[in-house]
């Protein structure tokens, strides 16, 4: 493979760049393979990168049913933290910074990780307190957390609405200094080239069908290329979770609902922070282009429909205008959703399954993207091991039976909870 | 937007509606001896299907009835409602 580099770009510039080589193959897919990864999206790439890089298995065939990096990957709002209070969520998420903050050396692939913070606003005493509370479990785990009064906000991000006579006056905010975002689209690709170079093969227009079970027991996939032997079966689906446990039998503790997220026109730079407002469900930040990066709440029933609807749209922007009145001056550039496996209790499902060679990676609400690396490596080890690592102990499939929730926020697929 | 016909009130946008979820779900019967399975499928497992759908609404700012609503969770078109209390054939 071809090393990027500022030498490998200027010897491509001399033969006016049309000497590349492919990052990724097109491979047809084989009847046989040692491991099968369902789902060509981040974590579905990332966890074939780790099966290769950590535990040699290079037998390893993803399919996707569209084009890799197309899902949630190619459409969130490139949020990555961990200012998390449990511990399962906190120490999983911080092993995943660590993965970010080498991911562009180790992929070879600029992903722009760009750690510029994040700050949860408080709007009130009883906020604040949960905030101290959530802090101080952060730094007990080993994670980085400042609680700032008013006047600190203030100074890090004037443009907020810091007026006297406001609904949700800010109290202060919890911030995470080495939280930030990165660019999504060359996390997808960085993990498929590195993986497509230690024989991955990346089958991409390629449908599940169905599963071959026998005995309970997981022999192959069903494609719309043909059958493909597998002894083992990773699935990294989000959304489309539900479907493909349909075709398995399984009812699991997963919805499937819409997330929309939209861009506003590109102004010029104006806040170098990731900002979340307290008192509802809005987040913020600015990408390199200038365009200011919103998101929200769930359109708040079971959907599909990768589209979204303005309802909660106009909701989720009526908090950030309360949040930050100059973007009620900005005209909006796009807006797009994807579809989210939601499960019961806000948290992920990296597990074996009842099924012998079954392996199951889900949930991931709305916090999929900054988990991409630290999924990948942990549901690698579930695989490659065929037992689950500490680090994805607590997100087991039978907590829900066993009473072992990790309700961090308690939120789930209630958006009327919040 | 969604247009939803309320069984009680007729048509009315979404807004003034809240969602309620899986309107196939029973719950298990009081007093009998249930397995913890039974109980996971009652308070957690979904099927979340792609396509027709029963689901419960509440006409929250309207009539505050609670009412059952086939959707398809692909297209959103809406095909029947009924009342709560009204089973699904």
């Amino acid at each position: 493979m071809q090393k990027y580099s500022v030498f490998s770009l200027v010897k491509n510039a001399l033969s006016n760049h049309e000497n590349w080589d492919l990052a990724w193959k097109d491979p047809t897919p084989k009847k046989e393979y040692d491991v099968v990864i369902i789902g060509g999206g981040g974590h579905g790439l990332a966890t074939a990168y780790y099966l290769a890089k950590e535990h040699n298995i290079t037998n390893v065939a993803i399919i996707e049913k569209g084009w890799i990096g197309g899902g949630n990957v190619g459409r969130n709002t490139t949020i990555i933290r961990s200012n998390y209070m449990h511990d399962d969520n906190a120490l999983f998420s911080e092993f995943g910074m660590d993965l970010w903050r080498r991911m562009s050396q180790d992929l070879n692939y600029n992903v722009m990780f760009s750690p510029r913070g994040i700050i949860n606003l408080a709007h009130s005493d009883a906020q604040m307190n949960t905030y101290a509370r959530r802090g101080n479990s952060m730094r007990l785990n080993g994670i980085d957390a400042v609680l700032l009064n008013r006047e600190e906000v203030r100074e890090i991000i004037p443009m907020a609405d810091f007026s006297e006579n406001v609904r949700f006056p800010i109290f202060g905010g919890l911030m995470q200094p080495s939280a930030g975002t990165a660019r999504h689209d060359a996390v997808a690709w960085g993990y498929a080239r590195q993986a497509d170079d230690m024989g991955v093969d990346i089958i991409q227009n390629c449908e599940v069908i169905g599963f071959d079970v026998s005995a309970g027991k997981i022999n192959g996939v069903r494609t719309s290329r043909g059958d493909i032997k597998a002894k083992k079966i990773g699935l990294c689906v989000a959304g489309s979770t539900n479907i493909l446990a349909e075709k398995l039998n399984m009812t699991l503790p997963i919805e499937t609902h819409l997330l929309q997220a939209c861009v506003s026109e590109p102004v010029k730079p104006v806040l170098d922070k990731v900002v979340t407002f307290g008192a509802g469900h809005f987040y913020i930040s600015q990408s390199d282009k200038g365009e200011m990066v919103m998101g929200g709440d769930l359109d708040g029933y079971n959907s599909y429909a990768q589209r979204g609807n303005l309802p909660t749209l106009q909701h989720v922007l009526t908090e950030g205008i309360a949040m930050m009145p100059f973007l009620s001056k900005l005209k909006m550039l796009r807006t797009w959703g994807g579809i989210m496996d939601m499960s019961m209790d806000g948290s992920p499902i990296i597990d074996k399954t009842h099924i012998e060679g079954l392996y199951l990676n889900c949930g991931w609400c709305y916090g999929g993207f900054k988990a991409t690396p630290a999924s990948g490596w942990t549901f690698a080890h579930t695989i490659a091991q065929d037992r689950v690592h500490e680090l994805n102990a607590g997100y087991s499939l039978n907590r829900f039976n066993t009473g072992h929730l990790l309700d961090e926020k308690g939120l789930g697929t209630k958006t009327w909870i919040s | 937007m969604l247009h939803i016909k309320c069984p009680h009130c007729g048509i009315r946008s979404q807004n003034e509606f809240s969602y309620g979820g899986d309107a196939t779900v029973k719950r298990p019967e009081l007093g009998k001896e249930i397995s913890d399975q039974d109980w996971d499928n009652f308070v957690y497992n979904r099927k979340s299907l792609r396509g027709k759908h029963w689901e419960l609404w509440q006409h929250l700012s309207g009539c505050r009835q609670w009412i059952k609503v086939q959707r398809d969770t692909a297209t959103h078109e809406i095909f029947k409602t009924l009342k709560a209390n009204e089973e699904i054939s």
